[in-house]
């Protein structure tokens, strides 16, 4: 089961190694770890995708909760949230394919950034199944490099996630 | 010097030299109470060494650092108040971590206070630089570098605060050399700045009325009920209550190693321990349980064992005041999160009296047929007769700590502390060498009582240099030595799980008694019952502190025994099996 776990925490130095530590002590996983900061000044919102069975999710909650610097956690289904994630790709492209990849492009609201000789950069922005099938589609161009950011998330609606 | 004299000097040095960060830090420690910190010196902690100079905390000069913390646990653990730890940086620091581990572990309020190279050096590989920060993230329950001697006094209060709410455990503040030395305007007020910042930590003392409730009417069903209680119970300082709460239940009770001391040994409702060296009944209870009450325990795998065979039959109901506790080995259906006093005093206001007379009876009469037993050898010194002649000389009222081992298995047998904060082991760590630096700690918290030391040959080597420290200080510390020759617990599992092949567990160890003469500390050697029994009453009555050496049995072996990976059921009584 995969879920995504949105906290705030203290913008502090060492954050970061807690909470990455924690999870790797008691052997948790993470899918995909971004940072960046929240709506007040000192504080920051991580969002972690992670996997497990019912059990070892409320644990991984409950430890993390239990860190000083974390000031609130809440675990996200995915119906429940918007998550997007933004991914560059660099994809071969002779002039003939650039046409051709701008046909694949435009259904995926995603748009061409950097042009080159021989080579494109792709920007997409989307939940992580849609990033994998646009990245599906470019493989046979070539594709020479990805970058990508992992997920950021709220809750959908009026609630807030802390 | 006296007192007045002392605090004349010292006011006039700070003068000449400045008001410093590391006075700032002296004054928070004494805002908290601190009147003993145990500790050594060395370049990066030297201001706040000048600060503590002619300073009315008591400061215990140990001979390593891994004593000092074990100190300061062993002084937290007889007080209840937290432990106080001072060492330089890197390998100074890095000395305490098997201590912080260890508190960590056990739940020890600790603030642990290290020097750290000047914040300009920081990162540089500078002389005596280690991340002591991040060796210790994952072993401290919060840890604080000071940046700017400013934060000390809000830090320090949030540090102790930290340390002795909730679930307690120890909290490192990295004190960089130039923020300790950093002299600082004098006419400022430092401490009107010390509110503290921490939201992320709201420890739950007060349980879900609705989860009290659950609990209670499940109580009332159970037919085979059975109190499992442990180091929670003496953190949370509701001995009575718990006692209480069994005796107007009518629920037998059992402990871990930790929770020994918090309920009255010689209660009938009482089986002694539970567990890897629990007793039979202990063990057959929780295993024939339909209501396992857990309180203040964390289902630790030598209590359990194999979890498919621990309490199959029962229902589980967990009062504790971690919540990450609830469900992390076993599933719990009857989860009461907060302050487990509090919980048994709720409970307590409508007391579900469960009808168990029957099982009460049938545990008693199986626990007085299958007693703990060992058998006597003429001419020999057997280790659980040294430890019966220990609790018939103090009658369970002296502080006993431990080293860990078979010693301290037959100690947790054998001794039966009458109240909370008398048995005092390490039990999660298990580390070798905790015992005697705990026992100095102790008795420098409670100057009152008899502190015994019972060690192993082996384990009283970890930090034998701790005699200079008792001897300096007069801390009439008893230390018990079982010395067998070997690692005797090592030695047990390769007899009965390594086909006999003793790997290194043969240890030598020193004449102690001729180690404690060269440390000027009173030796004892006794190698036979009449030997021991003097020794016991020479050493009690001894004023100052005492090494015996009580050369006992080679081959001794704790029982019982539930060998790794079997189920609790499944207990090696002496020689042959259970069931």
């Amino acid at each position: 089961m995969r879920r995504t776990l949105s906290m705030v925490v203290n913008d502090q130095p060492g954050v970061l190694s807690r909470i990455a530590g924690l999870f790797t002590r008691r052997g948790y996983n993470i899918e995909s770890l971004t940072v960046g900061t929240a709506e007040q000044p000192g504080l920051s919102r991580m969002t972690i995708s992670t996997t497990g069975d019912e059990a070892e999710l409320e644990q991984i909650i409950k430890q993390v909760e239990k860190l000083i610097d974390v000031i609130s956690v809440v675990s996200i289904g995915e119906d429940a949230l918007v998550a997007r994630e933004l991914m560059l790709i660099k994809v071969s492209a002779s002039a003939p394919a650039r046409s051709e990849i701008n046909g694949i492009v435009e259904p995926f609201r995603a748009s061409i950034v950097d042009v080159a000789h021989s080579s494109l950069i792709i920007q997409a922005t989307g939940d992580t199944d849609k990033n994998d099938a646009l990245v599906e589609l470019l493989r046979p161009y070539g594709i020479i490099e990805i970058a990508r950011t992992g997920v950021t998330a709220l809750i959908r609606g009026q609630l807030v996630s802390a | 010097m006296s007192s007045l004299e002392k605090e004349t000097t010292r006011a006039a040095q700070q003068a000449a030299r400045g008001f410093i960060g590391g006075d700032l830090l002296v004054e928070s420690l004494k805002t908290e109470g601190v009147d003993t910190i145990f500790g050594y010196p060395g370049g990066a902690n030297l201001w706040i060494y000048d600060a503590l100079y002619l300073s009315d905390i008591n400061h215990i000069l140990v001979r390593h650092e891994q004593g000092a913390i074990h100190g300061a646990q062993g002084y937290s653990r007889a007080s209840g108040k937290v432990g106080v730890v001072l060492s330089t940086s890197g390998p100074g620091a890095t000395n305490l971590v098997t201590g912080i581990a260890d508190a960590y572990m056990d739940s020890t309020p600790l603030v642990v206070l290290t020097g750290q190279v000047a914040v300009a050096g920081i990162g540089k590989d500078t002389f005596q630089e280690a991340d002591v920060m991040g060796i210790t993230m994952p072993i401290t329950k919060h840890s604080y570098q000071v940046r700017d001697p400013r934060d000390i006094p809000r830090v320090v209060r949030e540090a102790f605060y930290i340390a002795r709410t909730g679930r307690p455990g120890p909290v490192l503040i990295d004190l960089p050399k130039n923020v300790t030395g950093e002299v600082l305007p004098a006419g400022e007020d430092y401490f009107s700045n010390s509110t503290m910042k921490i939201h992320g930590y709201q420890p739950r003392f007060e349980p879900n009325a609705l989860d009290v409730d659950r609990l209670r009417e499940a109580i009332k069903q159970a037919k085979k009920p059975i109190l499992y209680i442990g180091g929670g119970i003496i953190s949370s300082g509701c001995s009575e209550l718990i006692t209480r709460f069994a005796r107007e239940t009518r629920i037998p009770v059992t402990s871990t190693l930790m929770g020994l001391g918090s309920f009255p040994p010689d209660d009938p409702l009482y089986l002694g321990m539970l567990g890897m060296h629990g007793t039979y009944t202990a063990n057959k209870a929780v295993f024939e349980s339909d209501l396992l009450i857990a309180c203040g325990v964390r289902f630790d795998d030598r209590v359990c064992g194999k979890l498919e065979r621990f309490a199959p039959n029962s229902l589980k109901a967990h009062l504790d005041i971690d919540p990450a506790e609830i469900g992390k080995n076993v599933a719990i259906q009857y989860p009461v999160v907060g302050d487990v006093g509090r919980s048994l005093a709720l409970l307590l206001e409508d007391v579900p009296v469960p009808d168990c007379s029957e099982w009460l009876s049938k545990l008693q009469k199986l626990h007085a047929e299958v007693p703990l037993t060992y058998t006597k050898q003429p001419g020999i010194l057997k280790p659980q007769e040294v430890l019966e002649m220990l609790q018939a000389a103090t009658g369970g009222q002296a502080i006993v700590t431990t080293e860990v081992g078979q010693h301290q298995m037959w100690a947790a047998h054998y001794y039966k502390p009458v109240s909370p904060r008398k048995f005092i082991t390490s039990g999660g760590a298990g580390t070798m060498g905790y015992g005697f630096p705990a026992a100095m700690g102790a008795a420098i918290a409670k100057p009152d009582q008899t502190v015994v030391c019972v060690a192993g040959d082996a384990s009283f080597q970890m930090n034998i240099q701790e005699l200079q420290t008792i001897f300096e200080r007069n801390i009439p510390v008893k230390v018990f030595v079982i010395n067998n020759r070997y690692l005797g617990m090592v030695r047990q599992w390769q007899e009965l799980l390594h086909g006999e092949r003793y790997a290194e567990s043969r240890i030598g160890g020193p004449d102690f008694a001729k180690v404690a003469e060269a440390y000027g500390v009173l030796g004892l050697r006794a190698e036979n019952a009449e030997e021991a029994q003097a020794a016991v009453a020479k050493a009690l009555s001894h004023q100052g502190p005492v090494v015996v050496d009580f050369i006992v049995a080679e081959g001794e072996n704790v029982f019982p025994m539930v060998l790794p990976g079997r189920g609790s059921d499944e207990m090696m009584l002496a020689d042959r099996w259970s069931e």
